[in-house]
């Protein structure tokens, strides 16, 4: 058994590392190393496109996380002050939002917006005074709003899970010390459960970073890193696309690694 | 997913609006207004959230899907299930997810299983934490990437060009169903994992011991004890990956080429190029109702095996 479970490590790292060695490579055919150069680095980080899309994946996911950080938190804590009845149906909504796949959620959106946008934009036009009426599009906003659904639930989920693992004792010790309530949410209920909001801004700035399929569809013009690399790989594999996958590969494990140790952190013993 | 849902709240289980025991611990103690003021404003940017991007778009396109397709593309208003009668035309994308969907979700499961066991009941307790992680991590990078390394190896100028210099010439790897089906088994073995692995190692071990005190082969106990007690987290691995599956689109469509399309690549194809919105709906219709009724066939085999257990995604 020891044997097939080094195997299947085997199975989901080296195809990894094998992209990550060619990415290092000084030729440009995939099945011979000819040398080790960083040639491709630099090609991909002087290609426009490229950096455009980076910077826009980035904004993207910064955003998103922000905003599903901070309203996943606030309704992680609302969940607790209302009905089982109303939780439940909260819950499943949650949970939808996590479980619907991405394809779904992408042209939901798609249609919803367009015909939003059809109703509210000629309706902007009429009460604007000048000629040139804001124009509601999709773009970086509607890329944000669709990757925050999923963010948001998964933050939700988060620390809600923390929040129910919570000491009450030390909250109830807090307000018999007569602390008010904003102080033991800030001295108390705040640090407990802030390891669990930083992994899920990590894990949802993850998420959004390397989403393809939500923004290829509700990018309108924009191009986001995945759907540029994806437009690439179609066009033929070059040594190029795996320095960036490189990247994107190191940044991700970064992050992943980042938000289980947020998580493991205060971890309160069962 | 977490456990959200399982921690026995006494505050919260009144089924009211108003928890009438003691006040959840870190509340205001304000007034009732001001109290449900807190909890409406605590509320109101997810319920918003859920409102406009799930909910209100559920609806459009259900809304569509019983509607014409506009001369010039795009939606056309109307009451009629011509667009559900005309699924057949998709049939090849319907066959090609029904049937690699459960294969791949089975397949994930037979190389899963050994795996979760090791790490639960036979991996070194020092070692278990770091094997979990290395198995975690795959999950949180990019699906595209990890794909792509695949089109690579299996690409002409990978496996094939190995195996050209000992003489086997003309292999097709790429873009047959055991591509995507590999493809599938890549991507989504730590989903599947996970959750066996959570079963496993809630497991009582003096269940396993008893059942060799009283007799029992390695074998039956592992049948009977082990295998049935990880039922739940099977089934949770196996219906969260066939849900997600069903509605992949980047694994049929870098290694299954053009040749092995799934629903989502007709769902592309209809929204983003042949712009048959009302069509494109009601197969994304048809898709949600088919993971819901996946979901709720797992849920009945869960819950009728023993009580339903959720598992930590990350």
């Amino acid at each position: 058994m020891r044997a097939f479970v080094v195997a299947v490590f085997a199975f989901l790292y080296l195809p990894i590392a094998l992209v990550v060695l060619f990415s290092f490579n000084a030729g440009h055919h995939a099945s011979e190393f000819t040398g080790f150069s960083v040639q491709w680095y630099g090609k991909a980080l002087s290609n426009p496109f490229l950096v455009e899309a980076l910077k826009n994946s980035l904004f993207i996911a910064t955003a998103s996380a922000l905003l599903a950080a901070l309203c996943g938190t606030a309704a992680a804590l609302g969940l607790q002050r209302i009905g089982a009845r109303t939780r439940a149906l909260f819950d499943a909504l949650l949970g939808a939002a996590i479980v619907v796949p991405g394809v779904v959620i992408g042209i939901s959106t798609l249609v919803a917006l367009v015909q939003l946008f059809a109703v509210v934009n000629p309706f902007l036009a009429s009460l604007w005074p000048s000629d040139q009426p804001p124009r509601l599009a999709l773009g970086y906003g509607s890329i944000i709003a669709a990757h925050g659904l999923f963010s948001m639930a998964l933050v939700t989920m988060i620390v809600g899970t923390r929040l129910g693992s919570l000491d009450r004792n030390l909250v109830e010790a807090s307000s018999d010390l007569y602390a008010t309530p904003l102080t033991t949410f800030r001295s108390i209920v705040l640090p407990q459960i802030m390891p669990a909001v930083t992994a899920g801004f990590l894990l949802a700035f993850t998420f959004s970073f390397d989403d393809f399929i939500i923004a290829f569809f509700v990018a309108g013009a924009q191009t986001t890193l995945p759907i540029y690399v994806f437009a690439s790989i179609r066009r033929g594999v070059t040594p190029e696309i795996n320095a960036i996958a490189t990247i994107v590969l190191a940044a991700s494990v970064l992050l992943v690694l980042l938000a289980q140790w947020q998580l493991g952190r205060r971890k309160p013993s069962p | 997913m977490s456990e959200t849902g399982h921690n026995p709240d006494p505050d919260n289980s009144t089924g009211g609006e108003i928890p009438a025991g003691p006040e959840p611990a870190f509340s205001m103690r304000g007034n009732l207004l001001h109290r449900n003021l807190l909890t409406a404003l605590l509320l109101a940017p997810a319920t918003m959230w859920l409102v406009v991007f799930l909910v209100l778009p559920f609806v459009a396109i259900a809304i569509f899907s019983v509607g014409e397709r506009a001369p010039e593309g795009g939606y056309q208003a109307a009451l009629t299930f011509a667009q559900y009668a005309n699924l057949p035309a998709r049939a090849t994308a319907f066959w090609n997810t029904m049937v690699l969907a459960p294969a791949g979700a089975l397949a994930c499961l037979l190389v899963a299983y050994p795996v979760a066991y090791y790490l639960a009941l036979r991996a070194p307790q020092r070692w278990r934490l770091i094997l979990l992680a290395l198995i975690v991590i795959p999950f949180w990078t990019s699906l595209l990437m990890r794909t792509y390394a695949w089109m690579y190896i299996l690409g002409g100028r990978g496996i094939p060009a190995l195996l050209a210099y000992v003489g086997i010439e003309d292999l097709r790897l790429i873009n047959t169903p055991g591509a995507v089906l590999l493809g599938i088994v890549y991507g989504y073995l730590p989903l599947m994992i996970l959750p066996i692995y959570v079963s496993l190692e809630r497991l009582d071990r003096r269940l396993l011991e008893a059942s060799a005190d009283l007799g029992a082969t390695p074998l039956s106990t592992f049948i009977g004890v082990t295998l049935r007690l990880s039922l739940p987290g099977v089934m949770t691995g196996f219906s969260l990956v066939m849900i997600l599956l069903l509605g992949e689109y980047l694994i049929p469509t870098l290694l299954g080429g053009g040749k092995v399309f799934f629903i989502g690549n007709a769902l592309v194809d209809l929204f983003l190029q042949s712009r048959n919105w009302p069509f494109g709906s009601a197969i994304a219709i048809t898709l949600v109702l088919v993971s819901v009724v996946v979901l709720i066939v797992a849920n009945r085999i869960s819950t009728r095996l023993s009580g339903a257990r959720r598992v930590d995604l990350i």
